[in-house]
């Protein structure tokens, strides 16, 4: 049977079960085999924090959310073009996204009554009329599936677990996808289960075969390749970027890598990267607590290694004291901030961007510390290696801001030459004398600063005649000693400052995306907002309006042509997912009333309700 | 010139001998010293700003003159300490140092000993420092068998913050902060690091340099983490609080001399020790004990830590009997070791990173 195929410049999927039912890895190899294909892509996770919530009840829904297209995309997506819903509570969780017309994809055998009852559903709603004004393919993939696997020896349940197979074979039919890397997939992850990885790939094919001949669908969709830039691509998740930048500013430094880590989501995935990477030296150490962690990766960066922390907004605040230490002691640091929805615990695995101003301020004192933040999921390979030249170069802590859309969204990664990324070996080197050498009986001075980038000597134990000691009482000028001088003191808290002020020389101007310059608006972002913003600017600008864009790389300081940038736009909106915390430095900084718009859902910006805004701004401006 | 040791000002210059000689066994992976140093080597300019009397003193200045016999360069020392009077020591020994925050010393030296093999690694703590706000780090520390030599100054008293209880007061302490006595029972330092199953634990006292220099060459030939506690007089909060002790006379049955190999005798060779039917160990008079055969000869290095958490016990807070010297000392493999290994082994078996394979992976695909 030829089926008409139509085609599509892009589509979003949503696949969406509970959470044992496979969801997110159906997703991550549809995204794999959709990045192979060419197409551009953006994804988006979304998971309980329970493990194993009870089954089949609207807390235990996890889906995982992907738009691929033929031309370039800067987000997962507003609203699904298509949903998979494995069970009631599925259906029940996501139907409110699907716009009216869209495909609905359901597994009927889930539909039992009591499944129904745990969700709240009166009577099934595949029977009654509450889905007619979607595009409804009833299919049994349960029965199915378990169907295709009769001949197998593994047990029912088995074999009802290779259900998400089943349903990803529909999907890659249904959307022309490659099969042959998840193929690979199942031979390599079940290789010592030779029954059950078969079962799967078997799944896998009759769920493919079950599109090709069945009348519930009548038309197979062609997504086109996108005209990407030149160069060797692969598909890559935030958290893994930002190990991957962690391990090559390691190597460009040509220092050994420590990562003091304690588990908490969604950072985790950065601990376990970097546990794999032996090989490159890197030494992983999964401490007792935060504290130890900070402490075990500032004491390896006293001993001169590149040394990171990685946690999430409450880790943060356990660390903030070591934190404050290396601001005092001056020695380099990565503290990577994975933000998640707060106050407190809050919502682990949902997305927030409300820890700026704990970056800004978190610590007692006078303690001002570069923040970085990363813009997309690639971008946390750039912005991990940028954190570490200005902690190397500076010796300072660095906050780096990723967060949970970041962490686990993925897009394709035009994976970059390593001659082409920037030489930190450069960037620094390790004290071996005392300034002016050895001559007339000089004595080493730990905090005599570099008079160009107010950095103090980085002098590692094992280097002779360094000797010194350092630590979190104030510290005389130049020789460190101990003091308690009230000069001394107004000199060091401003030394310390004018030290991370001077940053903002040594990163760059703020680039202005304003196409004609015609604009009077000017959206102004930071962060994992860069895609929802950037696709809302381009709406805006499809519709004829007029908008500038700019997105900040750097927080503190500030690059230093932000000021001349805020006051070129009559009206300046900052959309954040907080309640305004880069609009009140804004404010604070430059006395400049920019527009604050603020959801804290613990979900990204959706770019259509963007657009609304923006026009709204432009019609007042 | 660089200097090629470290020796600024110091020793007397004069070459190694060359003398093969023991190796101390946690300096395997440090540089020996090319020149013999002295105890000034490791006075740094600073001030010494202890109270008069102060204990610390006597265990600095012990601490100095024992540095020499770890025999590595100077440089390649470090000292990290918390916050407390103790924890000011960094400052004043001419080495690396690093005065951290309240508690994290264990945490700080663990990331150095663990990327620095070839470090000699000190951690200078008191009993608040390193039993109440540190508590967690240390046991984690000693579980984890770092390479680091942990001086825990145990005054039973808070110093710096004029004199508040501390874990290890005794109870009923009247303080400022328990005017009408301390609730808590104290922590017995030396089971809570057999607890946390530390592989070298020791005590000894300040007041008696010569014991306290023997245990300190002991935890230096002991690869991991040795726990040693150091009873410490404050003479402005609690002075007097070791007075037992440092009073007991060769007859007296409170102090416990332990000797590896040796029988435990005390109160002039007329009392020793043996297990009692719960598996406590009690005292007893040698000549009147029933079974000879029974008195304990001291084995620091038997591996079930129940022997010498049983002589931990014996201690109580007004010192009925009360054991110095090394308690346990047993080898197993420390953790910046068992890292490096396994750094090792997979650049043996993989060959080193290359970053190019990383960054690319396993799926890839061109765009022209």
């Amino acid at each position: 049977m030829t089926k008409q195929v139509q085609k599509l410049d892009h589509v979003i999927i949503r696949f969406a079960g509970d959470s044992g039912d496979g969801m997110q890895l159906a997703g991550d190899r549809f995204t794999q085999e959709t990045a192979v294909f060419g197409n551009d892509l953006s994804t988006m996770p979304n998971f309980p924090a329970e493990i194993r919530a009870p089954a089949g009840t609207l807390a235990g829904v996890s889906s995982f959310q992907l738009q691929f297209a033929d031309h370039d995309i800067l987000t997962p997506g507003d609203a699904p073009d298509v949903l998979i819903a494995m069970n009631p509570a599925a259906l029940k969780a996501n139907i409110k996204d699907l716009p009216r017309g869209g495909d609905l994809i359901v597994n009927t055998d889930e539909f039992t009554k009591r499944n129904l009852t745990k969700v709240g559903y009166a009577g099934s709603p595949l029977e009654d009329a509450s889905l007619e004004q979607y595009n409804v393919h009833a299919v049994p993939i349960t029965s199915m599936t378990v169907k295709a696997l009769e001949a197998f020896d593994i047990t029912r349940k088995d074999a009802e677990r290779a259900k998400n197979m089943f349903a990803l074979g529909m999907l890659s039919w249904l959307y022309d996808r490659p099969s042959d890397g998840t193929l690979g997939y199942l031979k390599a992850k079940f290789a010592s289960k030779p029954e059950i990885m078969q079962a799967n790939v078997t799944a896998f094919q009759a769920g493919w075969n079950f599109g090709e001949t069945t009348e519930a669908f009548s038309v197979r969709y062609e997504v086109k390749p996108a005209p990407l830039t030149h160069g060797t691509y692969r598909n890559i998740i935030g958290n893994t970027a930002l190990a991957y930048g962690l391990i090559a500013a390691s190597q460009l430094a040509g220092l050994p890598l420590f990562l003091g880590s304690y588990p908490i989501t969604p950072a985790s995935d950065i601990l376990h990267e970097l546990a794999k990477h032996k090989r490159f030296g890197v030494r992983t150490f999964q401490a007792e607590d935060e504290i130890a962690a900070v402490g075990a990766a500032l004491g390896a960066s006293f001993g001169g290694s590149l040394s990171v922390t990685t946690t999430s907004g409450p880790g943060i605040l356990l660390k903030a004291e070591t934190i404050g230490l290396a601001v005092s002691v001056e020695l380099p640091l990565i503290v990577c901030n994975i933000q998640r929805a707060g106050p407190s615990t809050g919502m682990p695995t949902k997305t927030e961007q409300a820890d700026l101003l704990q970056s800004m301020f978190g610590r007692n004192g006078e303690s001002p510390i570069p923040i970085v933040a990363a813009a997309s999921p690639a971008d946390c390979f750039d912005v991990a290696i940028e954190a570490a030249r200005i902690a190397v170069k500076y010796r300072t802590p660095v906050i780096l801001l990723s967060d949970g859309s970041l962490a686990n969204g993925s897009e394709p990664w035009r994976i970059p030459a390593i001659a082409h990324l920037p030489d930190l070996s450069q960037e620094f080197s390790f004290a071996t004398a005392p300034e002016g050498g050895w001559e007339d009986g000089q004595e080493f001075e730990p905090f005599r600063r570099d008079p160009v980038t107010l950095a103090r000597p980085w002098a590692i134990p094992g280097t002779p005649g360094l000797e010194h000691r350092i630590g979190g009482i104030e510290k005389a000028d130049v020789t460190g000693t101990i003091s308690y001088d009230p000069d001394n003191h107004d000199r060091m808290v401003r030394l310390r400052q004018a030290k991370i002020d001077g940053i903002a020389a040594d990163i760059g101007l703020l680039e202005v995306d304003d196409p004609d310059g015609s604009a009077r608006v000017l959206v102004l972002g930071w962060g994992s907002t860069y895609g929802a913003i950037g696709a809302a600017v381009r709406r805006v600008r499809n519709a004829g309006g007029a908008v500038a864009q700019a997105h900040l790389r750097h927080l503190n300081p500030f690059p230093s042509n932000l000021a001349d940038v805020l006051r070129r736009y009559d009206k300046v909106l900052v959309p954040e997912i907080n309640l305004g915390q880069l609009a009140l430095l804004l404010r604070g900084r430059f006395l400049i009333d920019v527009i604050s718009y603020n959801q804290v859902r613990g979900l990204p910006f959706q770019s259509a309700e963007l657009a609304g805004v923006i026009e709204d701004v432009i019609g007042h401006a | 010139m660089p200097k090629t040791n470290g020796h600024g000002e110091g020793g007397d210059g004069e070459p190694m001998s060359g003398h093969p000689g023991h190796r101390l066994a946690s300096l395997s992976l440090v540089p020996a010293a090319t020149v013999r140093s002295a105890t000034k080597d490791f006075k740094s300019d600073q001030e010494v700003r202890w109270c008069p009397g102060c204990g610390d003193y006597a265990i600095l200045a012990a601490f100095q003159a024992f540095l020499p016999e770890l025999e590595v360069p100077r440089e390649n020392i470090a000292v990290v300490s918390g916050i407390g009077c103790s924890s000011r020591l960094p400052y004043y020994v001419n080495s690396y140092g690093m005065h951290s925050i309240h508690g994290r010393a264990p945490a700080i030296a663990t990331g150095l000993a663990t990327s620095r093999p070839d470090l000699s690694v000190w951690v200078i703590t008191g009993d608040g420092d390193a039993l109440s706000i540190g508590g967690n780090h240390l046991i984690h520390a000693l579980r984890r068998n770092v390479n680091i030599k942990i001086l825990l100054f145990n005054n039973r008293i808070y110093g710096l913050t004029k004199g508040q209880y501390s874990p290890t007061s005794e109870q009923g302490k009247v303080t400022k902060s328990t005017p009408f006595g301390s609730l808590d029972h104290p922590f017995n330092p030396l089971s809570l690091a057999l607890g946390a199953d530390a592989s070298f634990v020791a005590r000894t006292i300040d007041s008696d340099r010569r014991h306290l220099t023997s245990v300190l060459r002991a935890a230096a030939d002991h690869q991991g983490a040795a726990f040693i506690e150091i009873y410490q007089n404050c003479p402005i909060f609690n002075d007097d609080a070791f007075a037992p002790l440092k009073d007991a006379g060769p007859n007296d049955d409170r102090l416990i001399r332990l000797e590896h190999g040796e029988p435990v005798r005390f109160a002039g060779g007329s009392r020793g020790l043996r297990f009692g039917r719960h598996g406590q160990l009690e005292a007893v008079d040698v000549a009147e004990a029933v079974d000879p055969d029974a008195l304990i000869t001291h084995d620091a290095q038997r591996r079930d830590p129940s022997y010498a958490f049983a002589l931990s016990r014996l201690d109580t807070s007004d010192f009925r009997h009360t054991p110095i010297g090394v308690f346990r000392k047993v080898e197993q493999p420390s953790y910046d070791q068992l890292m490096a290994d396994q750094i090792a082994t997979a650049r043996r078996q993989g060959g080193p990173g290359d970053l190019t394979a990383l960054l690319a992976g396993n799926d890839t695909w061109e765009v022209n």
